[in-house]
């Protein structure tokens, strides 16, 4: 990581006063446009840009092996029900998987999950030519499976692999979470738990195993836990270079 | 001439046919939901059901309002029917509340290659987390 100073002078105006957590978080005194928003928004209100929703993975508390967050991503939302029948494992729809990372010089082991990082500058919607993938204004990267034509093109766009396409019919959907043949897919941070007020079901799974390496909250508000954690220790955003600005953020990597 | 006179009477024979099966068709027989009444007058939903369902999977889609009147959802939970070893029937079967009218109108939905066209279980969902 490198050090604030020099990060700060790289950054420009529009980063400045946009949202750069990035820099912000360490160089820019908080409490600049912090406005706590109720935590379940009514029904009939539209998500506001004055939210934006992330998560802070602590690599150093998640565990080697453990893959409650990946089970629970596959429950929650009907993955890998059987219905991908003649689909290749690489093939089958994946939100989140675990990646083992081990320094060569130093023997130095990390376990983190990886899903969609939520960008701010999201490559895929960039190269969407129908606008199906779209980010909502609290921060979400999602896929509107209505208009999507099943073109790929996102998914070689994302640096994080982490999209999927259905190319088998599918059955027994959850109401909450409809799939189908022929759209690309990807973790939604389970959207309809954030619009309830509550966490996404990998976080959940992660402090039911006892790890608690996943913090998720407004990245907005200075008073969230999420945000007092990434103000707390340094953190990191994966392939900063390309200047996505993730809302996934990881510490110990 | 010949040619023309046999055209004739096939199109005749085919036009004839046609209304012999029309006549056959029966008129679909539409379940009656759950509820006392619709979220709007029946015959407003049978007329415009479609661009309420539309505007609602926009505006929750792009905008996150889950206002709970025209969900899909909403219509899945009350229009359920049942087979006759009384299980809830899928878009798969001809009983299905939306097919009753649309296999009539030989108008074909896509809503359920992706939505659920039966009620999910109670119990099912989100089992793997509680509240915040």
């Amino acid at each position: 990581m490198s050090k604030p100073g020099s990060e700060t002078s790289k950054i420009s105006r529009r980063k400045f006063l946009g949202t750069g957590i990035t820099v912000a978080g360490m160089s820019v005194a908080p409490g600049v446009s912090l406005i706590n928003v109720a935590e379940a928004r009514p029904l009939d209100q539209p998500v506001s840009s004055k939210q934006r929703w992330g998560i802070l993975v602590d690599a150093n508390k998640c565990s080697k092996g453990c893959t409650s967050c990946v089970d629970a991503c596959f429950t929650e939302n009907g993955l890998n029900r059987g219905d991908e029948q003649h689909s290749r494992p690489g093939q089958k729809a994946q939100w989140i998987r675990k990646i083992d990372l081990r320094d060569k010089s130093t023997g130095h082991e990390v376990s983190l999950p990886l899903f969609c990082q939520h960008c701010e500058h999201p490559p895929c919607t960039d190269v969407c030519p129908t606008g199906a993938s779209f980010k909502r204004k609290d921060g979400l990267v999602l896929v509107d499976k209505h208009i999507c034509i099943g073109c790929r093109y996102c998914m070689m766009a994302c640096p994080y692999k982490a999209r999927s396409f259905i190319h088998e019919e599918l059955t027994h959907q959850f109401e909450y979470a409809p799939r189908g043949k022929g759209t690309v897919e990807g973790c939604t941070l389970c959207v309809h738990r954030v619009d309830q007020g509550r966490n996404p079901a990998c976080v959940d799974a992660c402090n039911a195993a006892g790890h608690k390496a996943m913090y998720f909250g407004d990245l907005k508000d200075s008073n969230s836990e999420v945000s007092k954690q990434l103000k707390m220790h340094s953190s990191k955003a994966i392939r900063a270079d390309l200047e996505l600005n993730p809302g996934i953020r990881y510490r110990g990597i | 001439m010949k040619y023309l006179r046999m055209m004739l009477v096939l199109l005749t024979v085919v036009l004839l046919g046609n209304t012999i099966v029309l006549a056959d068709v029966p008129k679909p027989v539409i379940p009656k939901g759950n509820a006392e009444e619709c979220v709007l007058p029946k015959e407003e939903m049978r007329v415009d059901h479609m661009n309420y369902i539309l505007h609602q999977r926009d505006e929750t889609m792009h905008r996150g309002i889950r206002t709970k009147k025209f969900s899909l959802k909403g219509c899945i939970d009350c229009h359920t029917v049942k087979d006759d070893a009384g299980k809830i029937v899928s878009y798969k079967d001809k009983k299905h509340f939306c097919n009753s009218c649309h296999t009539y109108a030989a108008v074909n939905i896509d809503c359920f290659e992706c939505h659920a066209s039966t009620p999910t279980a109670k119990g099912t969902i989100s089992s793997t987390g509680g509240k915040k």
